[in-house]
């Protein structure tokens, strides 16, 4: 599949050459020897394991770590392509905030009629607990990783919106320093905007949605599930690059009706807590009894105004893959402009027709579950076999509201570097957005996972997909 | 600094310090071995009683020979204090407290655990021995290397002394303890070859043989042994030079944070016994109660800095 399709490649015109923003990374590869290169590559791969730069998979022994391939060629795009970019995905990151205070508040969307009411109050992601209440600054999402991909020279589309906890950050710094690591000629070259930046920025942006409540410098810290968490690299290398305490919920209690960690010298109230565990375990009293993930009591005290927690809980509910179908809708409603950034087209299969239409052409379709992430529980009709197929109508016909189905999208390729040669494979594009109460920035870039199988659209790291340094050209 | 953090370092640098002492007891066990051809099984049997393994090693075999031995005190998963399980452990520990450590730290303990992983893998061979004891060694020349040019002398690194402080006390203490009987004064044995073969031993687990010639030329009495494995601070492995540092350090931290706790009197406590003590008094009290006592205490400062530095709660 894929491979027998006409698809855009990124760096290659198909026999008219090179396009712009490849160009001076085309001349440079050209005179590289190829053995150089896949001694590089070899060096990259032992970069990252000695510095511990892994992932555990679920499902695997606790012991399992394993690295994300990573690959040399740089997926590069033009300082025009990005300015487009962002300006649409800060429009959607906006727009997101706004529905999510609305559906939590006034609930004026729903009143209007643009979303059906049963998609919010019959949903799981929507958090009762979150009614009637602002979270400081008015921003739920204070850090999102909008999935992009590409069909052709103008079409970007929105794959998902990742507004609850986006990871994958860590990779997009990482591959950044392994590249001026490992060919720092390239960028005395070619001038390339800096990522760099981003712990810092982090720091500050979530420092500045500190509550009412914290006076003077506001105290951040990362909440972790712990060293078996498949992110925990992650979690601890954020913490490290913004020099702030990485807890885990048995670092923290109740006092004096704040959030205070335990120190060597007693405990310390945190202000501003960027959690990196989910809604149903972050309070045992609240969500999930049995959580031991989360802190006791950690609700009321937000609810109070005492602590921002950084996704806001409940931001979910815009993850969900039906209420993405309605994201255009949610755009223009609450920012009066069209969206800059395409939607997939999506058939909700809670919808009779929509489910006739996607049970009819299983096998061109992708089918998604509302509340999915990361690739498991998909379907790609055009790679799956007879018996997958039928297995999924069953599915689908016993619990349609759970399923949405989009095309299967012509995916952008960018070349790998694979025995001494390029290859195309195809890629999506997962920039990473900071929100503050009076700021939207946008690092420059972000992370490129990349299908390392010819022809596969699955780029998930989890499924065996790899990663590239992503350049946005400075100007 | 998070209390669970404190308590990550402290035991980090604890299973570092084990991990090598284990190796240096196996290293000469092994030389003994070599050089003597009877009693091996006995000497074997007091390397695994001084790992403090005995109860374990027991209820997987029933003799004390060196392919055993070697392969349950480097290799064997199932024993906590094996060096493969304590390089694990060491490193889980830095994971955690990833954020505490320089990346240089890091990395070293890091490597350290795939370089022993790897070397580790299969049954250790004798012939393969000294280069697997050896890399073990630079492995962690490395890492203590790394923490002395890159760390911030703060807190955390007081954390980290203190764990390699009292680990090493305990050790250096426990091999007197094993041995203390040879150790005795008994004008019957010696310069006999049998104690110089024993002395030797305690000497080498403890990497004290060059130094102890160094200073003692050719005399080699149990006193002389005793007292420099106790009193002599300049040892880096002496009962002695670990209570220095661990007071110290614990200083360092009393006076960060500007509070005194109740370890830092028993700490005190513990050093001023080895100061108002000479080899004379040690051996009147007799040996034995003497180390006993200084494992004990030893162990009860460890406990009082886990309560007092607020490690799990």
């Amino acid at each position: 599949m894929g491979s027998d399709r006409k698809n855009f490649d990124e760096m290659l015109f198909g026999n008219e050459g090179v396009r712009q923003p490849y160009d001076n990374y085309e001349k440079w590869f050209c005179s590289e020897d190829p053995a150089r290169l896949t001694k590089k590559s070899k060096e990259a791969e032992a970069f990252f394991r000695r510095t511990g730069i892994t992932f555990n998979v679920y499902g695997q022994a606790a012991a399992q770590e394993r690295l994300i391939p990573f690959d040399l060629v740089p997926r590069i795009l033009s300082s025009r392509e990005w300015t487009r970019l962002s300006k649409g995905i800060e429009q959607r990151v906006r727009a997101i905030n706004a529905f999510l205070h609305d559906i939590y508040n006034r609930q004026e969307i729903l009143r209007a009629g643009r979303v059906p009411i049963e998609l919010i109050s019959q949903n799981a992601a929507f958090l009762p607990q979150m009614i009637g209440m602002s979270p400081p600054g008015d921003v739920y999402t204070h850090i999102v990783g909008t999935d992009i991909v590409r069909t052709g020279e103008d079409d970007f589309f929105v794959l998902e919106d990742n507004a609850r906890t986006p990871s994958g950050v860590s990779y997009m710094l990482e591959n950044r320093e392994t590249m001026l690591h490992m060919f720092p000629e390239l960028f005395s070259q070619i001038k390339v905007q800096p990522v760099s930046d981003y712990p810092k920025n982090l720091r500050k942006s979530l420092a500045a949605c500190a509550p009412h409540s914290c006076e003077g410098k506001p105290t951040v810290a990362v909440l972790t599930p712990g060293i078996h968490n498949s992110a925990y690299f992650e979690h601890s290398f954020l913490a490290d690059q913004m020099g702030v305490e990485l807890v885990e919920g048995h670092d923290l209690r109740v006092v004096d009706g704040h959030i205070a960690m335990r120190t060597t010298q007693g405990y310390k109230v945190i202000d501003v807590l960027y959690r990196r565990v989910d809604d149903e375990y972050l309070d045992p009293l609240n969500f999930k009894p049995e959580s031991m993930l989360g802190v006791p009591g950690i609700m009321d005290v937000y609810r109070a105004g005492n602590i921002t927690i950084a996704n806001a809980p409940g931001t979910g509910i815009a993850d969900d893959k039906a209420i993405y179908s309605y994201m255009p809708d949610i755009i223009e409603f609450y920012t009066g402009e069209k969206a800059i950034l395409k939607n997939v087209e999506t058939w909700r299969c809670s919808e009779p027709a929509s489910l006739q239409y996607v049970l009819e052409h299983l096998s061109e379709l992708v089918v998604k579950e509302v509340h999915g992430s990361g690739g498991y529980g998909m379907l790609v009709g055009p790679a799956a076999s007879q018996k997958e197929l039928s297995a999924f109508t069953a599915k689908l016909k016993s619990n349609p509201g759970n399923y949405i189905a989009q095309p299967t999208l012509s995916l952008s390729t960018v070349p790998i570097f694979t025995k001494k040669q390029l290859a195309p494979r195809h890629v999506d594009l997962r920039p990473f957005v900071l929100v503050s109460p009076n700021k939207v920035s946008i690092t420059p870039g972000g992370l490129t996972r990349v299908a390392l199988k010819a022809g596969s659209l699955v780029v998930n790291s989890s499924q065996g997909g790899g990663t590239k340094d992503t350049w946005v050209l400075e100007d | 600094m998070l209390g669970k953090t404190a308590g990550g370092l402290y035991w980090m640098f604890r299973f570092l310090e084990r991990g090598e002492n284990t190796a240096r007891l196996v290293e000469a066990g092994f030389r003994i071995a070599l050089t003597r051809s009877t009693d091996s099984e006995t000497e074997w049997k007091s390397v695994v009683t001084t790992a403090g393994v005995k109860a374990g090693y027991s209820a997987k075999y029933e003799t004390f020979n060196a392919a055993n031995v070697v392969d349950y005190l480097l290799r064997d998963t199932t024993n906590p204090s094996s060096v493969i399980s304590v390089t694990e452990k060491a490193r889980t520990n830095a994971r955690m407290v990833r954020t505490a450590l320089t990346t240089e730290v890091w990395e070293s303990v890091n490597e350290n655990w795939m370089t022993l992983k790897s070397a580790l893998k299969k049954p250790v061979k004798e012939t393969e021995l000294p280069a697997i004891l050896g890399i073990i060694r630079q492995q962690s020349a490395l890492v203590r290397g790394a923490l002395h040019g890159t760390m911030l002398r703060n807190d955390i690194f007081d954390f980290a002394m203190i764990g390699t402080a009292l680990e090493r006390a305990d050790n250096t203490a426990r091999i007197i303890d094993v041995k203390y009987y040879t150790l005795l004064p008994s004008a019957s044995f010696v310069g006999s070859s049998i104690d110089n073969v024993q002395w030797e031993t305690v000497l080498r687990s403890v990497s004290a043989h060059r130094a102890f010639r160094w200073l003692n030329e050719s005399e080699m009495t149990s006193s002389t042994i005793v007292e420099f494995l106790i009193l002599d601070a300049r040892f880096p492995r002496s009962l002695a030079f670990c209570t220095k540092h661990l007071v110290a350090n614990l200083g360092y931290l009393a006076k960060d944070y500007g509070e005194r706790l109740p370890c830092h009197d028993l700490a005190d406590s513990l050093q001023s016994k080895l100061k108002k003590n000479d080899i004379g008094s040690i051996f009147e009290t007799g040996l034995h109660q003497f180390i006993g006592d200084f494992i004990r205490e030893n162990n009860a400062v460890g406990a009082q800095i886990e309560l007092d530095y607020r490690f799990n709660g």
